[in-house]
């Protein structure tokens, strides 16, 4: 059988300053014509290395042993990339195989048009005139849903929005037809109901085009979605390689059960516990929102933005609600109007008994007091120059309930044990901890203070699916401990559903649905909350394929 | 981030078209390019009402030129007033106390210093500078013959800082952390950091001393000097100058007086120049869009030459605008070295015999200079970077 792509015995590795370090070893795999491959694994399993070894794209740094063979999409003409090195290695790429990637924002020039961009990748391989060119990129534009592409091809990038910026991606890859497109995570940057979009297009490029896709992901749900084989990558080797059928229904290695078993699912809300008292009976609600705005001020000859716009909602003592919504949808906005980080501009906001309109910051500061914060990106929201153990003390330190850094350490040690982490990593630095350490010591951060409430923007989405069990399982179990009430802002439907008591749904800065975790996601009002909950692939093939029926279905009702 | 909902709002097709879109699968698998496209029946996307036009933008930062140099203006004034009126500065230790009274009243010196302001903001604003005390002369008539002289160095400085700076500093991005990027790093370093009037030295002791191919100094040989200061109304630009003379003996003659200051100029400059472009470029060609365009095929060249140089070009301009401003004012030392009579050197004599109406003249000229080019690297920076003109 023909290959159009065939990896013998991969090896790569990178030259370090601390040694040279293995980043694929001893791979092995083959990709037929008009199949889709997923390559999944956590990050630093070598699935992007991969990839980028197909188009030898990795940096000099890395040191490549082993064949990958590559063939042209009518099979003639076959290619060792690994061996190839600079014109010949430049007439592959494009030609033979393209590429997806992962942020579609950083993956196009913001000072070309599009049209441009596509011309680039056409003109690289022959003598083709610019009107010609521009005619191949109006007609790939067209063809991968862009609507009235003879006027956007000469748009910039910032023109389009985020799922259209990517079908440009799709449309550079597809513009020379090449028989195989690797796509590295090609929806992870992109909302859910995007993303379900992005899905169908990358189908019909199987479909249409004929083309191979290798598809490298975190994400089950896209796999069961797309994939018809899996590749599960675990430190550097394979694992375990299946059609997807089989991978999800009977899983060999130990390893993939356990990447399967981590995944959220929908409907996994219902085993928390006793069903939480009345909403009305909680008491005094810890948040109140009424009719709530929120406008940011445009520049110059602009006109102000309302991100949230009439939103009522509350939140009661010992409650998590779980807000969700794609981007721009305002849910971060509210997040931080209720910490007092962004100024509220209309409507009523009581936070703790406090009105945020017009509060001034030295009536606020003792309520911060109360409010803990948990971050998107733990990477970046601590201090790198300073422990984990003086990041954590720094609430306590700054409330005044320590001298400093110090004195605080006994209890920094409590904080770090209630969030199980060792004690002695309070005296390592914030980049010698993983990413899920490091979220967890943001959560003992925003607990130092035992705060009546907690908001955690995002918390696990920057986190790989098994790390990400754990740190939501943490949570769960410091909310059932400490009491506070939440607010846990989220896109990932399944990851508020394990947390939630009530889920809030917000649409363009306006509240669309709001009710008991069960209620939204079993029996949804909303239409747009209802085309949310069928975008979300679930991780399961047979499944998937009637929830996709199921989309469509509910997109031409539409 | 907050992202305006309402632009996303405007770029997407509706939901319902968009489901047309993805059913069209009528169409064969094959080659993208000659099958038959499906006929989009999209409304034309509504035409987006945010943000503003190049135009306005332009409008709005020439309309923001007068505050800023109004803000100049005024500081100069009133700090240029700090150490007192310009003739008790000037000749005040020269003169007795009747006599510094009588020539403060004649100049007006001894009013209010708020009706002093108004007066001189309405002279400024009428483009009446006032005349310098040492040598009596219209400070618009210095500025014009010294600023002329000054432009001119600039230009060619800036022509020699181009060349070598942007080319060479694209070398070194590509070649970064290699030899031939250590070498020009080493190169950069030396240009910058040899001081103007060493560097000046060197060359005229190099090409003029001992090859004697190149004059020592001066903008032009005393008789075309001479020959260009008759043409009528001379630009000041004496290549200009001498074109317009027609003598390709006084153009010759020009261009050799500018070879040397130019490239102690240039240099110093292109130094600069490089190391700018090559920490710009650096961080674009590690962009992902540098790769995907790789990922394409677009060969090495080009990604350094346009997918890398244009995005890197927004933070360089703005930079280089500065330098610009700077070459214009901070030309002392290479007109000094080279006796070229530009501003620089100007403003240095004034500054000894303590001419403060000159002084003030010309500082605020400067500062008119730097408003303008901060005006021309707005627009040029939104020339190159659509997300300001959209």
């Amino acid at each position: 059988m023909s290959t159009v792509v065939d990896i013998r015995n991969l090896g790569v590795e990178f030259a370090t300053d601390a040694g040279r370090v293995t980043a694929v070893d001893g791979m092995n795999l083959t990709v037929a014509p008009g199949e889709i491959l997923a390559i999944v694994g956590e990050s630093g399993s070598g699935k992007s290395v991969t990839a980028k070894t197909i188009l030898g794209l990795l940096p000099d740094t890395a040191l490549t042993s082993g064949a990958v063979l590559l063939s042209n999409r009518e099979g003639q003409d076959t290619h060792d990339v690994v061996q190839l090195t600079g014109e010949r290695l430049r007439e592959v790429r494009g030609r033979d195989v393209a590429m997806v990637f992962q942020e579609p924002s950083t993956a196009l020039n913001p000072v070309y048009t599009v049209g441009w961009q596509i011309a680039e990748g056409i003109r690289a391989h022959g003598r083709i005139g610019r009107r010609q060119a521009k005619n191949m990129a109006v007609d790939i534009l067209r063809r991968v849903g862009i609507p009235d592409p003879e006027k956007r091809v000469d748009y910039y990038p910032h023109q389009f929005s985020g799922g259209q910026k990517q079908r440009v991606v799709i449309a550079m890859a597809l513009v020379l037809n090449p028989g195989l497109i690797v796509a590295d995570e090609p929806t992870t940057a992109l909302d859910v109901t995007v993303q379900a979009e992005i899905l169908d297009l990358l189908r019909r490029c199987r479909d249409e085009f004929g083309t191979a896709i290798v598809l490298i992901t975190h994400n089950m749900g896209v796999v069961a979605d797309l994939a018809d084989r899996v590749v599960v990558m675990y430190q550097s080797k394979l694992v375990e390689q299946a059609d997807v059928e089989t991978l999800f229904s009977s899983p060999r290695e130990e390893y993939t059960r356990t990447l399967l078993g981590s995944v959220p699912r929908l409907g996994n809300g219902a085993d928390r516990g006793p069903a939480p008292a009345p909403h009305s009976e909680l008491g005094t609600p810890v948040v109140e929102a009424r009719d709530l705005q929120i406008e940011y001020p445009g520049r110059l000859g602009v006109p102000a933005f309302r991100a949230v716009q009439g939103v009522t909602f509350t939140v009661a003592p010992g409650e998590v609600l779980g807000l969700v919504g794609e981007s721009g949808s305002g849910k971060t906005t509210i997040g931080r109007a209720i910490a007092g980080l962004t100024p509220v501009t209309g409507g009523s906001l009581s936070v703790l008994g406090h009105e945020m309109l017009g509060i001034r910051e030295s009536d606020f500061r003792p309520v911060r007091s109360e409010i803990g914060f948990v971050f998107q990106d733990p990477a970046t929201s601590f201090n790198p120059r300073l422990t984990i153990a003086e990041c954590v003390a720094e609430p306590l330190v700054v409330h005044g309930r320590a001298k400093d850094a110090g004195a605080a350490r006994s209890r920094v040690d409590e904080l770090l044990e209630a969030v199980h982490l060792p004690k002695a990593f309070g005296s390592r630095f914030p980049h010698e901890l993983s990413g899920g350490q490091r979220q967890r010591a943001s959560l003992a951060r925003a607990l130092a203070l035992e705060p009546t409430l907690l908001i955690a923007d995002e918390p696990t989405s920057a986190l790989d699916v098994s790390v990400q069990a754990r740190v939501l399982e943490l949570f769960r179990e410091l909310q059932q401990q400490f009491g506070f009430a939440a607010l846990f802002i989220s896109h990932d439907l399944a990851v508020v559903d394990m947390l939630a008591d009530r889920i809030a749904v917000l649409l363009k800065g306006q509240l669309i649905e709001v009710g008991a975790g069960a209620d939204v996601l079993g029996a949804p009002r909303h239409p747009y909350t209802r085309r949310l909950l069928a975008s979300l692939p679930v991780p399961d093939p047979v499944e998937q394929r009637a929830r996709r029926a199921e989309l469509h279905r509910l997109r031409s009702t539409e | 981030m907050p992202r305006p909902v309402g632009r996303i709002a405007r770029c997407d097709p509706p939901a319902a078209f968009r489901q047309k879109e993805l059913d069209v699968t009528t169409v064969p698998p094959g080659d993208p390019v000659s099958g038959p496209s499906p006929v989009s029946t999209a409304p034309a996307p509504k035409k987006r009402t945010q943000g503003i036009g190049l135009g306005q933008y332009i409008v709005i930062r020439a309309i923001l030129i007068v505050p800023t140099v109004f803000i100049l203006v005024t500081l100069v004034f009133f700090l240029m007033r700090v150490v007192g009126d310009p003739i008790s500065a000037g000749v005040g230790d020269r003169l007795t106390a009747e006599q510094l009274q009588e020539r403060l009243a004649e100049a007006g010196y001894d009013r209010p210093i708020y009706v002093q302001y108004l007066e001189y903001l309405g002279q400024v604003f009428t483009g009446n500078f006032g005349r310098t005390l040492t040598d009596n002369r219209e400070i618009t008539d210095v500025l014009l013959q010294y600023g002329s002289a000054t432009l001119e160095l600039v230009l060619y400085s800036l022509i020699v800082a181009f060349a070598i700076g942007i080319p060479l500093g694209l070398v070194a991005a590509y070649r970064k952390d290699r030899a031939p990027d250590a070498l020009l790093r080493i190169l950069a370093i030396l240009a910058y950091a040899t001081p103007v009037f060493f560097a000046g030295l060197l060359l005229k002791l190099v090409f003029s001393v001992w090859l004697g191919i190149l004059p020592l100094g001066g903008r032009a040989d005393t008789r075309v000097a001479l020959a260009l200061g008759r043409i009528d109304n001379p630009t000041g630009i004496y290549l200009i100058d001498a074109i317009r003379l027609g003598s390709p003996v006084a153009i010759g003659d020009v261009l050799e007086h500018a070879v040397l200051p130019s490239l102690a100029l240039g240099l110093l400059t292109a130094g600069v120049f490089l190391r700018l472009v090559r920490t710009n470029v650096i961080s674009t060609l590690s962009n992902d869009y540098v790769s995907a365009a790789r990922s394409r095929g677009v060969s090495e060249f080009r990604l350094v030459t346009k997918h890398a140089y244009k995005p890197a070009l927004i933070p360089i301009i703005t930079v280089m605008g500065l330098q610009i401003a700077l070459l214009l004012g901070g030309a002392v030392l290479t007109e000094t070295t080279f006796g070229w009579r530009g501003l620089g050197f100007q403003l240095a004599q004034y500054l000894a015999s303590r001419d403060f109406v000159a002084v003030q003249g010309i500082v605020a000229l400067l500062a008119v200079i730097v408003a303008l080019t901060n005006f021309a690297v707005d627009v040029i920076a939104a020339l190159i970077d659509p997300r300001v003109r959209y």
